[in-house]
């Protein structure tokens, strides 16, 4: 059995959850493929190549991949997959967004955000926001599957598979990249941080974001929100955890002025360590919290920042 | 122009559910139903695209058994035109779900197919993508804009880094994102109203599909309890025993 691995990447870095894709598929099968479509994406392959457990890397390097447009790299997905038992992809929006895609035109069914592997057709997967799991099988002939990174450690680098380049252009011509407005941060990713700090509806506005920022960058933290925070406008959208936004488990997740609505919840509570600061002692979010603080955020978090 | 809102019936999204005992399944015995959160976004983008004049006309279709006809009606009060309930008893999986949208497709040829991006009950995200690829239709999944202009859709998307805006030709697929717009509520009068709008059955064995699962669900369980609740006295005791007891800070 070999296993195709979609890596994730911007054209320059390839992403962590790559990696944790990998340690998923080492739980399959012993020949790894993995898949790095884009443009100008050489130094994503050789990052791809050093993944230990990987014993290939397919790229290729063409502007039709250049913004990971689903159409096409469906299609370029599709025209390999014969060869391969399995097709990993992150449940990321790259993921999400292509591989139902490539599971429809084999006529196959896809399973989503699978959280643990039980053998080569048994996968678990969260349901409900996370408030059931589902342990299900399917006897596809190929199986198409999205992995949450945040469940799999990573594979170890070191390695160095062959780079073998492909020459599959697949281009629609229907769909047109036409603008993108990226969020730059110095501060580690959502998905990837050890440590989160979140600020919900309290934090008011915009400004007060300030008041986390200060204290990620004493714990090297990720800042993230929760959708009030969004919607109201305080924070772009890509800084959203819960169901329908980001993933994470991170070993300290620090959540101020969030109310622990379901959705939050399904986001974040696979946390190791979780911590509430809030002022109403009977939000839902002290239930999960292993450190509750009830008070103002506004008093607690410059407190905090200079005890740290 | 047409356009095609298909829209799921699924558990209100205030509600948490139980798993059953035996493990089978969630228990939704008397559980307050509602359409999904994202379908009712994809109703009232449809409904606003007829307001502003771009589209003629607003076809809703959920399957399902005949429960999910009140959410049709709920759709049709917030200003759908007319509703289609394909009629099947047994769960479905989104493959399914996308080949039966596609016998839809074909024989109403929308301009524009607009669908929740995900339904909250199974967490899916499929049956967008999966019912473009199989009508082979261009995509514009977790819309936060659109807009339409001469054979064209314009969609600003939310992904992982931020927001990319496509155009894709028409006729095509569009997924919605939570930040699309919100939704109306309907008026007594519009629900009225809603009660005399056309609403066709069709069984769903007879669109010819092959409906037999290719998923089977072995177990439900409830997820791990975490053991919460713990309070601190104040930030000083926090950082102690986030240093000292968890070890999660220098
Ligand atoms: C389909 C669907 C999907 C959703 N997906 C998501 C998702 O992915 N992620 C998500 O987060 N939400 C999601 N939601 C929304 C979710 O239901 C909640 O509405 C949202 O999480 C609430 O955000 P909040 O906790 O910031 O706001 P609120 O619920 O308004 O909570 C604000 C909290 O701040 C506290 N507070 C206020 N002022 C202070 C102060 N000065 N000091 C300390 N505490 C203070 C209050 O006590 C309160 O607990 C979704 C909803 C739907 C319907």
């Amino acid at each position: 059995m070999t296993v195709l691995v979609y890596a994730e990447h911007d054209n320059s870095q390839l992403k962590a959850d790559t990696a944790k894709l990998v340690s998923a598929a080492s739980q399959l099968a012993d020949d790894i493929h993995v898949l790095v479509a884009g443009e100008h994406c050489a130094q994503v392959a050789s990052q791809a190549a050093e993944l230990k457990g990987v014993t290939r890397v397919l790229q290729v390097n063409h502007s039709a991949y250049a913004h990971q447009l689903a159409e096409n790299c469906a299609q370029l997905v599709v025209s390999i997959a014969k060869d391969y038992s399995h097709i990993l992809a992150a449940a990321t929006t790259g993921g999400k967004n292509f591989m139902p895609r490539v599971a429809a035109l084999l006529d196959v069914a896809q399973i989503s955000d699978i959280i643990q592997i039980e053998n080569s057709a048994t996968f678990v997967r969260p349901i409900y926001a996370g408030n059931a799991i589902a342990t299900v099988s399917c006897n596809e002939p190929i199986k198409i599957l999205t992995i949450r990174s945040a469940a799999f450690d990573a594979v170890e680098t070191g390695n160095n598979a062959p780079v073998e380049t492909l020459d599959v252009i697949k281009e629609d011509p229907r769909v047109r990249f036409d603008s993108e407005q990226l969020t730059v941060s110095e501060r580690p990713e959502l998905t990837a941080a050890e440590v989160v700090i979140s600020g919900g509806r309290g934090m008011q506005n915009g400004e007060n974001f300030a008041l986390l920022e200060a204290i990620a960058d004493k714990l090297g933290a990720a800042v993230g929100a929760s959708r009030a925070a969004v919607d109201a406008g305080f924070v772009p959208n890509d800084m959203q955890v819960g169901q329908t936004g980001k993933i994470v488990a991170p070993q300290l997740y620090i959540a101020v002025g969030i109310s622990g609505a379901i959705q939050h919840l399904a986001g974040m509570k696979d946390s190791k360590i979780i911590v509430a600061i809030n002022k109403d002692e009977d939000a839902p979010i002290f239930q999960v919290a292993d450190y509750g603080l009830v008070g103002d955020l506004f008093e607690i978090l410059p407190e905090l920042e200079k005890a740290l | 122009m047409k356009i095609l809102v298909p829209i799921k019936r699924v558990i209100d999204y205030n509600v948490k559910v139980r798993v059953k005992p035996d493990n089978s399944s969630v228990d939704l015995t008397n559980t307050k139903m509602a359409m999904n959160p994202f379908c009712e976004i994809a109703v009232e983008e449809a409904v606003r695209l007829k307001e502003k004049g771009i589209a003629t006309e607003v076809l809703v279709v959920s399957i399902g058994d005949k429960t999910c006809q009140e959410q049709i009606r709920t759709a049709m009060a917030l200003g759908a035109d007319r509703g289609l309930h394909i009629d099947c008893e047994q769960p479905l999986d989104s493959l399914h779900v996308a080949k039966l949208l596609t016998k839809v497709v074909e024989q109403e040829q929308p301009q524009l197919i607009i669908l929740g991006k995900q339904s909250i009950d199974s967490d899916n995200n499929q049956t967008g993508q999966m019912l473009a690829a199989m009508a082979n239709l261009p995509q514009g999944t977790f819309a936060s804009e659109v807009s339409v202009e001469q054979g064209t859709v314009k969609v600003t998307r939310e992904i992982d880094g931020g927001l990319q805006t496509l155009v894709l030709t028409l006729p095509a697929v569009v997924t919605t994102d939570l930040r699309l717009n919100e939704p109306r509520y309907a008026s007594l009068p519009n629900i009225m109203k809603a009660k005399r709008k056309p609403l066709d059955v069709k069984p769903a064995d007879e669109f010819g599909v092959d409906l037999s699962p290719r998923v089977e669900i072995l177990k439900v369980t409830p997820p791990q309890k975490r053991s919460g609740g713990t309070k601190v006295s104040g930030v000083t005791e926090l950082v102690e025993k986030l240093r000292n007891e968890a070890k999660v800070i220098p």
